[in-house]
């Protein structure tokens, strides 16, 4: 029993990174039909880039707060440099340029970081508060809380602000958003500020659990897209539900099979979801008039 | 005198339009001009170029050639966001409509520009982002009901028969209260009653003062309503002048003949 509590808190743990991950996803697909390959390296941004400023002598918020912004900046330049340009092209070739700026973001790190393995302390100290029978890390509370946070103000953000519903008019429908006078290409900037923000976010909040490197991307984006997919691309509640169920999938996975099948998880996921309920959890069949 | 009153009140005015796609000339060396409140329709058969006029005219489309300026200033290849803000609007042939939105959202956005405010203040619900919302809101209803869908407005857009949402892209169109609206086919797919109701609605918007530049197949109404009519054939202008002129006038009457020739005759 408390064997299964502890699966769970690790599940709920890694499902909150997921889960900003997915949202990340969501947000640049409902703006521009673009699955962003690109969205783990945002994670990996955000956690290299605060680990580099803290080991440089600034304190852990500030650090934390300087990566989120130079995150969310290139994000906005890479909409800007490789996006944008190709705009009108296929969406597969967008995609294929995501993935491109994914292996070039990699590359940078790397040369402008290290290939070292990577971590900082984490906020609340080390000390695992007990719950019935298992532990959970402070560190773990202040990832599930910061993804319950960026869902609420992001679901505060879409329905209750001007800005909020262009970015949801964009994504019904593009050209009627421009004739009614919304600045789309704005909308795009900040969906990949707001995405890329969202990712770093991610990678300052797990870091000190599940440590950071340049290469780290990859799994966060693989396990991101498989929830976001799960939940219904698209879907911002489906993002938040989705994460939270691959991370649960993962961690219970890794306890009672083997942690060797753990990766293989989130790609069954992908696979069932194809099959079985290619709209996901919550999301809708299309139905394009024709 | 008579020139320099002329370019006063001109609101649109068009001169030596044209675009390419590969080696067809889809529009080639158009000009035109609209004054405020005035019905000018542009026809032409099947493939003349009326609609990817209209594209350029509201920046869907950079004109390959040619200079379009609206109050006097030009705009030429300006973005569509940024036409809307100097009181372009319009709609179009095939529906652009945010289907998974309510009809009364639709009407709404259309208000856009007008609720503009900072983000700060919608998020703190502040009177003055609250009383926006509740003009638009209120400003939609109305026109809802101008156009017959007041019944309709809570219902998802996506689920509307064609000639509501024609309806609904007009009301969506005047929300933003253009100077110019650019009506592309808006009788199409509507019945006789239903084309008659869009007959009313189009000359009561230019009454109040909107210039309406209209592409429109069905004839009589075309005939009834129009100020001044430009025809388009295969790109160019053949003809153009008020609906008396234009329907005895040759060119026009061959190009028609001709069109109906090709496809035999199917859209008498
Ligand atoms: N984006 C495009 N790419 C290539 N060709 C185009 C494009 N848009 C229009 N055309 C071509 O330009 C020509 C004019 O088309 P357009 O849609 O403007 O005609 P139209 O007068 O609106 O016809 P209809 O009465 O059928 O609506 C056609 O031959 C069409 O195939
Ligand atoms: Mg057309």
């Amino acid at each position: 029993m408390s064997e299964l509590l502890q699966f769970l808190f690790s599940g709920v743990t890694v499902g909150a990174v997921y889960a900003l991950v997915a949202l990340g996803f969501t947000i640049i697909y409902n703006a521009s039909d673009v699955v962003n390959f690109a969205q783990g390296e945002f994670v990996m941004l955000g956690g290299m880039i605060t680990w580099f400023a803290h080991q440089a002598g600034i304190p852990l918020p500030i650090a934390a707060f300087l990566a989120i912004s130079i995150t969310a900046a290139i994000g906005v330049a890479m909409n800007k440099l490789a996006i944008e340009p190709a705009r009108g092209a296929p969406i597969v070739s967008l995609i294929i340029i995501t993935i491109g700026a994914s292996i070039f973001l990699q590359g940078a790190a790397q040369l402008v970081f290290d290939k070292q393995i990577h971590d900082f302390p984490a906020f609340s100290g080390n000390t695992p508060i007990r719950v019935g029978g298992a532990t959970i890390l402070p560190q773990s509370l202040w990832v599930i809380g910061g993804a319950l946070a960026v869902f609420v103000g992001l679901w505060i953000f879409f329905t209750r602000t001007l800005l909020g519903r262009a970015v949801l008019a964009t994504s019904n429908n593009r050209l009627a958003a421009q004739l009614v006078g919304i600045n789309t290409n704005f909308v795009m900037t900040l969906s990949f500020a707001l995405s890329a923000g969202i990712g770093a976010l991610a990678g300052v909040l797990a870091t000190p659990i599940t440590l950071t490197a340049y290469n780290v991307g990859i799994a966060f984006a693989l396990k991101g897209f498989a929830g976001a997919m799960l939940g219904g691309m698209g879907n911002p509640k489906g993002a938040l539900v989705g994460g939270f169920l691959i991370g649960l999938i993962e961690a219970l996975t890794a306890g009672y099979l083997s942690s060797q099948y753990k990766d293989a998880a989130a790609f069954v996921v992908i696979l069932l979801v194809l099959f079985v309920r290619p709209q996901g959890l919550f999301g809708r069949k299309s139905t394009d008039r024709v | 005198m008579t020139a320099s009153r002329d370019t006063q009140t001109t609101l649109l005015s068009v001169e030596g339009l044209g675009i390419s796609f590969g080696g067809l000339k889809a529009v080639n060396d158009v000009s035109f001009a609209v004054k405020p409140g005035e019905i000018v329709s542009v026809i032409g058969p099947n493939g003349a170029g009326k609609t990817t006029l209209f594209n350029m005219i509201s920046g869907v489309y950079q004109p390959g050639a040619g200079r379009i300026s609206l109050s006097g200033e030009e705009v030429t290849g300006m973005e569509p966001h940024l036409l809307a803000r100097r009181g372009m609007s319009r709609t179009f042939q095939n529906l652009q409509i945010f289907q998974s939105m309510s009809v009364l959202e639709n009407a709404i956005s259309g208000f856009h520009l007008q609720e503009r405010g900072s983000v700060l203040a919608d998020l703190l619900s502040l009177p003055g982002s609250r009383r926006r919302a509740k003009a638009a809101e209120e400003g939609a209803r109305k026109l809802l009901a101008r156009v017959r869908l007041a019944e309709a407005a809570d219902r998802e857009a996506g689920n509307l028969s064609y000639g509501s949402l024609k309806r609904l892209e007009i009301a969506r169109a005047m929300a933003s209260q253009p100077k110019i609206l650019l009506l592309d086919e808006p009788a199409a797919g509507c019945n006789a009653v239903e084309t008659e109701e869009i007959d009313h609605l189009i000359a009561e918007i230019a009454a109040s003062g909107v210039a309406i530049l209209l592409v429109e197949h069905d004839m009589k109404m075309v005939m009834r309503i129009s100020n001044h009519i430009v025809v388009l054939d295969h790109g160019e202008k053949i003809a153009e002048g008020d609906p008396a002129t234009v329907s005895r006038d040759p060119a026009v009457i061959a190009a028609y003949l001709g069109a109906e020739a090709q496809t035999g005759g199917d859209h008498a």
